[in-house]
């Protein structure tokens, strides 16, 4: 039962664990409703359409407010998927908790990542730069970026300055700490992508 | 967010009387664990500064041992700190007495 949650990053602290401080991040993550079931029959695959975050009527579009008049529940902000095996063990309006993690679990955590905007190849790829003295002209710059005639273009995938961050990330087998079901919190070993209120994905680890 | 934050800490905080301040001498029992078998030992001097909050507080005691100073840090809250006894409470008129640091003889 590969399940999946939304929640949002509310920010880290160091806690004792097994008797050693450990830097952890708390999570919140309310109850997500489902809004569909996907079947192999009707869909070409079984998966779980999840909502996270319930909103007022006017905040969703009209195709959206359609598609959850149709189901019978009310809007969320988010809607994301995720893939099961067993279908016909949910029902339309089924709410899915933290409680489907366990301590000691390894979970993945998905995010954007914060976005530091148009950054040079030192911060972007940890290039060392030139000295800042002695006379040095060649500071914070990346350098040759090839060859010459042969092969007489840049390779494809140079690492070269440009938007930094913003972007999806997965923190793969973050351990988990704590599950608090009455309040919704889960609490990870680690960092997790984005800043605090972040809308993150858990889900399983695969192995 | 934060009150979130204080109320997941607040399971790992230690039970212990923690109004001892810079300047007071404590007692610092530590569980040190050698392979198998674990032993307390105890660490007495006088505190130099507490700093930050919650579980990651932090405490630096000094004492001299054998002629040569000597300071351990150790987290208020970790659970191999056994306990912490206030020895004496002292005035001091430093939030952070460095200065014993520099000074011949003390206590």
């Amino acid at each position: 039962m590969a399940l999946g949650i939304l929640a949002r990053k509310i920010g880290m602290t160091q806690l004792f664990v097994d008797g050693s401080a450990v830097g952890t991040t708390v999570i919140e993550a309310q109850p997500s409703t489902v809004v569909q079931v996907k079947t192999v029959e009707t869909d070409g695959y079984n998966a779980l359409q999840l909502g996270y975050d319930e909103v007022p009527e006017r905040k969703v579009t009209k195709p959206l407010r359609g598609h959850f008049g149709k189901a019978g529940v009310a809007p969320h902000r988010h809607l994301f998927e995720v893939r099961i095996d067993d279908p016909d063990q949910y029902k339309v309006g089924d709410r899915v908790d933290v409680g489907i993690f366990e301590e000691g679990d390894k979970i993945d955590v998905i995010g954007t990542s914060r976005g530091l905007g148009f950054q040079g190849v030192v911060k972007r790829w940890n290039f060392a730069g030139g000295p800042k003295t002695h006379g040095s002209h060649f500071h914070r710059r990346p350098g040759s970026v090839g060859n010459c005639v042969n092969p007489g273009r840049v390779v494809k995938g140079k690492k070269l300055p440009g938007q930094t961050g913003n972007k999806r990330v997965t923190a793969k087998s973050l351990r988990v700490v704590k599950v608090d079901v009455e309040n919704n919190l889960v609490v990870v070993k680690g960092s997790t992508p984005g800043a605090k209120g972040t809308v993150l994905q858990l889900r399983k680890s695969n192995g | 967010m934060d009150s979130i934050i204080r109320a997941v800490e607040k399971e790992y905080l230690q039970e212990r009387d923690t109004s001892f301040s810079p300047g007071d001498i404590i007692r610092v029992h530590e569980r040190i664990s050698e392979g198998a078998k674990e032993r307390i030992q105890v660490f007495e001097g006088i505190v130099l500064k507490r700093s930050g909050s919650g579980t990651s507080e932090m405490i630096t005691v000094r004492k001299i041992s054998s002629g040569i100073g000597v300071e351990k840090t150790y987290p208020v809250h970790s659970p191999k700190v056994e306990k912490i006894e206030l020895v004496k409470k002292n005035r001091t008129r430093q939030s952070r007495p460095y200065f014993l640091r520099r000074l011949r003889r003390i206590r």
